[in-house]
């Protein structure tokens, strides 16, 4: 379990920083790995002002599991969509889908729209005011109930999981 | 020898499905009915096809150069985080200047409300503002 | 078999170039040129990776990140005027 710290108020953002200074200059060496935590630590504590309150991560481990399990979801989005766009005889139901959410933190919110927005042919579109409906433009969608039956499944279940429950 | 083959092949086959992600996405939003549905290509395989692209590239320097190289991760990473956050943009965007969509569209949303966007008075670009 | 998978490539990225000029061009609204533009972006990143390859050096990288960055950016600027009539408030 990784949790805020007040010289830490962002864990995930400071290890991606980390992360993306030692691809970024190539080399893992003693210095650089040294450098690149003094950034990752002093630039969140720069920048503080602007970020919401980010809740904690409760599992890193299904953090990571999910992440690959999008990875594959965009690859299978993929041939989907591509097919879609080749097939000549396809016939296309395009639909807007309101989505009820089930999270209530805007950081979460985020992120699942972000991976809806990756995942099989649909695009999240717009938040409603009230933060309580997702506004889901999809490509092809035989039946809506068992696509926010699916969402509800595979990502927001999860994501309520690692950092809400 | 076999190996190099074997790398040779796999660096040939990812700048192909690379390439042919790329167009698949530009053709789908070359030839899809309404914006909404245009919006799907670029943002799915268009980003997927790059994502081949780079990852042939980093083989290929990985093995003339003999040492990984991971640099080319980080613009797979920074297409990947923010392809969805432009397309989500773009889609409010439409949404906002009230983009037609096509008939067959199921499910009409309400049009975004001004509440939505903020109080500013909005400019429309296509009527000389 | 590198080089002819590369000039493949090159054909099929210099075709999605081209459709993007003609969405850009024939686009019906504003944001549909937007799109096509951002797409060109992406499709520009993946021209200099393959240029890259081609001349075997890796100077182009800092390049295609600077598109990459650039292209995000002015995308989110001109949605975001589209949507707000202003940029920064």
């Amino acid at each position: 379990m990784i949790k805020p710290r007040s010289w830490l108020p962002t864990p995930l953002l400071s290890i991606l920083l980390l992360i993306v200074w030692l691809l970024l200059v190539s080399s893992v060496s003693f210095a650089h790995i040294l450098l690149g935590s003094l950034l990752a630590i002093v630039i969140p504590l720069l920048n503080r002002r602007f970020w919401d309150v980010q809740p904690s991560v409760k599992k890193p481990w299904k953090l990571v599991r999910y992440g690959l399990r999008v990875l594959g979801d965009i690859i299978r989005a993929n041939l989907q969509v591509s097919w879609l766009i080749l097939n000549p005889w396809r016939r296309m139901r395009p639909a807007f889908v309101e989505y009820p959410l089930m999270l209530e933190d805007r950081f979460t919110i985020t992120l699942l729209a972000n991976t809806i927005t990756l995942t099989p042919g649909t695009v999240s579109a717009n938040l409603r005011m009230d933060g309580r409906t997702l506004l889901i433009h999809a490509l092809d969608v035989p039946n809506e109930q068992a696509l926010i039956d699916e969402i509800r499944e595979r990502y927001e279940q999860p994501l309520k999981e690692i950092y809400e429950c | 020898m076999n190996w190099y083959v074997f790398l040779e092949g796999l660096i040939s086959v990812l700048l192909i499905a690379g390439g042919a992600f790329a167009f698949i996405g530009s053709l789908g939003m070359a030839h899809l009915r309404d914006f909404y549905m245009r919006l799907h290509g670029p943002t799915k395989a268009t980003t997927l096809g790059i994502g081949c692209m780079l990852s042939a590239s980093m083989i290929y320097f990985g093995v003339t150069k003999g040492e990984p190289v991971m640099q080319e991760m980080l613009i797979t990473l920074f297409l990947f985080i923010t392809a969805p956050v432009s397309a989500h943009l773009l889609a409010k965007t439409g949404l906002h200047l009230k983009l037609k969509y096509a008939d067959k569209t199921r499910g009409c949303p309400d049009e975004i409300h001004t509440e939505d966007v903020g109080e500013k008075p909005v400019l429309h670009p296509d009527k000389g503002h | 078999m590198l080089d002819t998978a590369l000039w493949i490539s090159l054909a099929l990225i210099l075709m999605a170039l081209m459709l993007n000029v003609y969405r850009m061009t024939v686009g019906p609204s504003m944001p549909d040129r937007l799109l096509a533009l951002d797409t060109m972006y992406v499709n520009s990143i993946a021209l200099i990776v393959l240029m890259g390859l081609w001349l075997n050096s890796k100077t182009y990288f800092e390049a295609a990140l600077l598109i990459a960055m650039l292209g995000f950016i002015s995308t989110v600027a001109v949605c975001k005027y589209l949507l707000r009539g202003d940029i920064i408030e």
